[in-house]
């Protein structure tokens, strides 16, 4: 029952995605381009996420707990650092060079689409040297300080 | 890069914004956790546990049987146009890989979980990659190929 519901939950965001224009890098970048051929549709997609997100939240916050686990498990860091802002800035960038995010670009996987099987191999090398690099600079703080 | 025109689609990406609101709140009401896709997928590619792995799988396949559930109702994926060559591509994807995994979330993460619990830290994030995407956008089209 669980495995089902969180499969319908996938499928519903997948759905979205596709249907919403996510997936499609020509409306992402045009939703940028206020100063060009300027589509403000994917406002009504964040709009609509919201709509539905915030009150959903709500009111299941207020109720108590998950249907299968013993409760909800929502990240409680509350710093704004650099690296917050530094990496969703990164992002920001890359979003705009290639139009795709990466809630966009698993959806639409099973289309086969050359562009999204390179965008989305590309971006699991990038979370892996990510990863990477910060593990090298964990490993180089715990060394400076056991010395 | 060159420019492809797109119609602006009001109500289509208002009820795929609604479908998508309705999967995180499923998700969150089962299993209490955020929708976020940067976490769904560095958790499926590095797993804490095999029970861990086992709900972002079927995550995963549930939003990939989506295009098809389209392509079966209509006849035809969803529209992928891409006005940006391949290297764009490869190199746009790293950048999102490297930005999501230090930002610790992305479009769904914290755009739509994080900021509909009006998390400080979210809705920093959010401001944050708009921003940037809106000038990367601006210099490509305008300031690079104007």
């Amino acid at each position: 029952m669980e495995k089902l519901l969180v499969y319908i939950s996938g499928l519903l965001f997948g759905l979205g995605v596709s249907i919403g224009g996510m997936a499609n890098p020509a409306k992402v970048q045009n939703f940028f381009d206020v100063a060009g051929a300027w589509d403000p549709s994917l406002i009504l997609v964040m709009g609509g996420a919201l709509a539905v997100t915030a009150p959903g939240y709500w009111f299941l916050f207020k109720r108590g707990k998950p249907m299968f686990a013993s409760a909800f498990s929502v990240p409680t860091n509350r710093t704004i650092d650099t690296k917050l802002v530094a990496g969703s800035a990164v992002f920001g960038i890359g979003w705009g060079i290639a139009g795709f995010c990466p809630g966009a670009s698993i959806p639409v996987l099973s289309t086969l689409n050359p562009d999204v099987l390179i965008f989305t191999a590309s971006l699991i090398g990038g979370v892996l040297i990510a990863k990477g690099a910060m593990k090298m600079t964990a490993n180089r703080k715990a060394a400076a300080q056991a010395a | 890069m060159e420019v492809i025109e797109t119609a602006f689609t009001p109500w289509a990406s208002l009820i795929g914004g609604l479908l998508i609101g309705l999967g995180t709140v499923l998700l969150m009401a089962v299993r209490g956790n955020v929708l976020g896709a940067t976490g769904i997928l560095a958790g499926f590619m590095t797993p804490s546990s095999s029970s861990d792995w086992a709900w972002r799988a079927v995550m995963i396949l549930g939003m990939i049987s989506a295009p098809i559930a389209i392509l079966l109702a209509t006849g035809s994926f969803p529209a992928i146009e891409v006005p940006v060559n391949r290297w764009m591509m490869i190199v746009g994807g790293i950048i999102v890989g490297v930005g999501v995994t230090y930002g610790s979330g992305c479009t769904s993460g914290h755009g739509v979980c994080g900021v509909a619990r009006l998390s400080p830290r979210s809705i920093t994030a959010t401001i944050s990659f708009m921003l940037t995407a809106g000038i990367t956008v601006y210099i490509l089209r305008h300031v690079i190929g104007g």
